[in-house]
């Protein structure tokens, strides 16, 4: 149980401030070992989606948001620091849940953040870098024939493996992946688990999903959040079969049996559960 | 007598229904009719214009008349290259300098801006694009032509009085900007946030991900801007009227006086209208107009759609 821990947060919160002030993360203590897939779970506006963008500072971004508490990487804050914000984002890279390719050739969306820091001796070594990282993510058999054609180009499941490679291609210490198989078809969805799974062993990976089975199935850990605070997190296996709070167990139960009504209800749940990308609301009624 | 009460109903519902049916189908035929109509005048005017263009274009060569310095319609004399010249200079000349100062005040509302600030700054630019153009041509008169003529004409050498072909671009730029930069502000904000984040998430700065992704995914909607504002100045009218000088020779320098295709037809049409080959003269300036500017228009719209197909955004 001695893992080393990659990534934490100390007490952070997240208010989203606007015509009204709604309180996202409510004081997280989490922690996120070495290279190991964690999944973060939890119902629709739960905070998921917020607590990882907090993760890299991507809140930066917008202008309505207050974050306090903290972020450790290895040890130290991502907040409370000199060090540059774009090179804190090169070191916990980021994949939205939608497959976002940028307006590149395929071969360009892959070399875009190396080229950025100049990461590579020579036109060659780019192409290695490039080809490697596109095998990493099991994709470079199908684009190996049309790396200047644009990203756009391919199918949502390619392209967000594409993502992966993008991301990957900078050497990040962790990777953060915001339900990136939500908006895929199963087929494509199982393309991209695999990848993930081929990379769990190298890569701290942080997962948001609304998905219990790719929890299960993925996940190393899991972390259960619920109205803005975490109720639970552990060891995928401990966390399914033997949940310490009351809130974990109907969570994990509910799903369970949703989950053996039938394939086609779970999809449905899979899209009403997909949170709105700024302001998440609060699902308590 | 149950059963009449219900085949009456019946009945009811499907009177009911065939009117309703009847006035669906009518409906379609009247909106189709208001669809046709806007075809229908475009053609009119096209065909107006082309046939009243006829009677010069029966008399004298096309390619004289493109090519000639010459116009004086009093000596029969119609050459329209200094009115073609003119046109190309203003336009030309109002894009470089419009074009650059819209894209960074675009760039600066839609990715830089917060809060108040941005609602206020956008606010006045759209304030700026309904003022009516002609006092955007008054003002000029009082205050940028005695600027070019008394110092920035001098300043380069040129002798001028302040109206002329550099103060028309000057004051048109002026004009369109705040159109592009409207335009362009919608195409940068509807991008998603996911591209941002996909290029920040990598370790992008700001400004690399505003040069190498927004603007490229943007690009067609800036692009149309552009064009649509370029399309703006080249038919512009009432602004060039007021300030470009109103003579018909060839510009020597920037900061000469001289004509747009426009103004050409806007001096010359009261008096001259009467004498028939110079009326088709000066329709046929508004020939050519209409024919560049839908040239423009759909060259724009198929540019747009290929940039879109490529890059899907």
């Amino acid at each position: 149980m001695s893992q080393q821990i990659a990534l934490r947060t100390d007490d952070l919160a997240v208010t989203y401030t606007g015509n009204r002030n709604v309180e996202a993360l409510k004081g997280v203590d989490v922690e996120f070992p070495e290279n190991r897939l964690t999944a973060i779970i939890g119902p629709s506006g739960c905070g998921k989606s917020t607590l990882l963008k907090s993760l890299n500072r991507l809140h930066d971004i917008q202008s309505n948001v207050d974050v306090s508490g903290d972020v450790l990487l290895e040890g130290r804050s991502i907040y409370d620091t000199d060090e540059p914000a774009p090179e804190i984002r090169r070191r916990i890279g980021y994949v939205p849940q939608t497959p976002t390719p940028l307006p590149l050739s395929i071969y360009e969306n892959v070399a875009y953040g190396v080229k950025i820091h100049g990461d590579y001796e020579s036109k060659s070594d780019l192409d290695d870098l490039v080809e490697s990282y596109l095998r990493k993510v099991n994709l470079w058999e199908e684009v190996r024939d049309r790396l200047e054609t644009p990203a756009a180009e391919l199918s949502t499941g390619q392209i967000q493996r594409l993502c992966l490679a993008r991301s990957l291609a900078v050497e990040p210490d962790v990777l953060l992946c915001d339900e990136v198989t939500s908006a895929l078809d199963p087929i494509s969805a199982e393309r991209v688990e695999e990848t993930l799974e081929s990379l769990k062993t190298e890569y701290t990976i942080v997962m948001v999903t609304h998905s219990m089975d790719q929890a299960r199935r993925l996940a190393d850990e899991v972390v259960f959040l619920y109205l803005g605070e975490l109720v639970e997190s552990n060891d995928t296996r401990s966390f399914f079969e033997n949940p310490q709070r009351e809130r974990t167990r109907s969570f994990v139960r509910g799903h369970t049996i949703a989950e053996t009504d039938g394939d086609e209800t779970n999809e449905n749940d899979a899209e009403a559960e997909s949170e709105p990308a700024d302001e998440p609301v609060p699902a308590e009624r | 007598m149950e059963e009449s009460i219900e085949s009456g109903d019946a009945d009811r519902r499907s009177d009911r229904l065939g009117r309703r049916l009847l006035v669906e189908r009518l409906s379609s035929y009247w909106l189709r009719g208001a669809g046709y109509f806007a075809i229908g005048l475009f053609c009119l005017i096209v065909l107006t214009l082309v046939h009243r263009s006829l009677p010069l274009l029966a008399e004298y060569s096309l390619v004289q008349m493109l090519t000639s310095a010459n116009w004086d319609p009093s000596q029969n004399q119609f050459g329209f290259l200094p009115a073609i010249v003119g046109t190309i200079y203003v336009a030309a000349l109002s894009m470089l300098m419009g074009t650059p100062i819209a894209i960074l005040v675009a760039i600066y509302i839609a990715e830089y801006a917060e809060g108040r600030l941005k609602v206020i700054v956008s606010s006045f630019i759209d304030v700026l694009a309904a003022i009516p153009s002609v006092i955007f041509g008054l003002v000029a008169l009082l205050v940028v032509v005695p600027f070019v003529g008394n110092y920035l004409a001098p300043a380069v050498g040129a002798s001028a009085t302040g109206l002329g072909i550099f103060t028309v671009s000057l004051v048109m730029a002026i004009v369109v900007t705040p159109f592009m930069i409207s335009l362009s502000v919608e195409s940068l904000e509807a991008l998603p946030d996911e591209l941002r984040e996909s290029s920040l998430g990598v370790g992008a700065t700001k400004l690399e991900t505003i040069r190498s992704v927004l603007l490229r995914a943007a690009g067609p909607g800036i692009f149309s801007a552009v064009l649509l504002g370029f399309g703006r100045v080249f038919g512009a009218t009432i602004v060039p009227a007021m300030l470009i000088g109103g003579q018909t020779q060839m510009p020597d320098s920037l900061f000469a006086t001289g004509q747009t295709l426009p103004t050409l037809i806007v001096s010359d049409f009261g008096e001259l209208m009467s004498i028939p080959i110079t009326q088709s003269a000066l329709i046929f300036v508004g020939l050519m107009l209409v024919v560049v500017v839908w040239f423009f228009n759909f060259g724009a719209m198929l540019v747009q759609r290929r940039l879109r197909r490529r890059w899907q955004y």
